[in-house]
């Protein structure tokens, strides 16, 4: 039996079941991450003295990883589009440089938490760092989950587009609404923790 | 599939879109090196931050044209987004005192 609604709209919202589970899905990101905003501003307010993070964190390479996660989500969204034109060969090419752009992000994200810890900069340390590294390390979880479904809709999910194109752009366009927030996060991330 | 002249016009606002951001996030990091007072670098960041989330929200996440429900469910989320946001301020400005 056939599961209703996944690409027709569904009379009662207008909307196709995908696109409400991934927006209420997000409205609970937006919670989540909410709350550990509270947090940084409940201990920063609190605080006596708060370093300024660029006097502690590398802000070449957060700009850095801005310009590849904002790069990541335009490259996302020319995946989806490539779809809407029927050019599965440009799908390929722009889901590709997404995946490729998180293995960027991550790695340089790598290279930051080596260089701290080498430098005996751990999260027990203070609560800046330890804010800093449960703010970026759960926000490295969601890129490494975005990167998992990007990278599996890259290979074995795109079969979906020989049989049936429409379900198949509609996961993309799903999977490319969870990574622009990814993207959105970390939007607010890098001035808060890095320049102020 | 789509109309593929929609597409077009939607994909040139994409690049439009991606110019903007990397413009403003230069803009964001060459204000940090200003080093103005908190208060001031703080609200000129999150003004910076909240149009480039705006951009990436409205074009990349198609907000500029969804549909009511999706509001709704965001509207709702913001509201409590910014009560969770303010529960520190309230509690530290207005401590408990026994």
């Amino acid at each position: 039996m056939e599961i209703p609604y996944t690409v027709a709209e569904r009379p009662d919202t207008g909307l196709n079941n995908g696109k409400i589970g991934i927006w209420l899905f997000l409205a609970s990101e937006v919670m989540l991450f909410g709350a550990l905003f509270a947090t940084y501003l409940m201990m920063r307010v609190g605080a006596v003295t708060w370093p300024r993070g660029d006097t502690i964190l590398n802000v070449p390479l957060a700009t850095l990883n801005t310009v590849i996660l904002i790069t990541s989500s335009v490259t996302m969204v020319m995946a989806w589009a490539s779809l809407k034109r029927n050019d599965f060969g440009k799908f390929r090419l722009f889901m590709g440089l997404t995946v490729l752009a998180g293995f960027g992000f991550l790695t340089i994200k790598y290279i930051e938490y080596s260089h701290k810890f080498e430098t005996g900069l751990f999260p027990h340390n203070n609560t800046f760092l330890a804010i800093y590294f449960t703010l970026t390390g759960l926000h490295g979880l969601h890129v490494i989950g975005g990167m998992a479904v990007n990278a599996y809709l890259w290979g074995p999910g795109s079969k979906l587009w020989k049989t049936d194109p429409e379900h198949f752009t509609n996961r993309v366009e799903n999977s490319g609404l969870f990574w622009h927030f990814v993207d959105l996060v970390w939007i607010f991330l890098f001035p808060v923790l890095y320049l102020l | 599939m789509g109309n593929h002249a929609d597409i077009d016009r939607q994909v040139k606002g994409y690049l439009l879109v991606f110019a903007t951001l990397m413009t403003l996030t230069i803009v964001t990091v060459a204000i940090s090196r200003l080093h103005l007072p908190v208060a001031a670098a703080v609200t000129i960041a999150l003004v910076v931050a909240s149009i480039k989330g705006g951009l990436v929200a409205s074009y990349f996440m198609h907000l500029i044209a969804e549909r009511k429900l999706i509001y709704w469910v965001l509207g709702i989320t913001v509201a409590f987004f910014f009560f969770v946001l303010l529960l520190p301020l309230w509690a530290h400005f207005e401590p408990i005192h026994n």
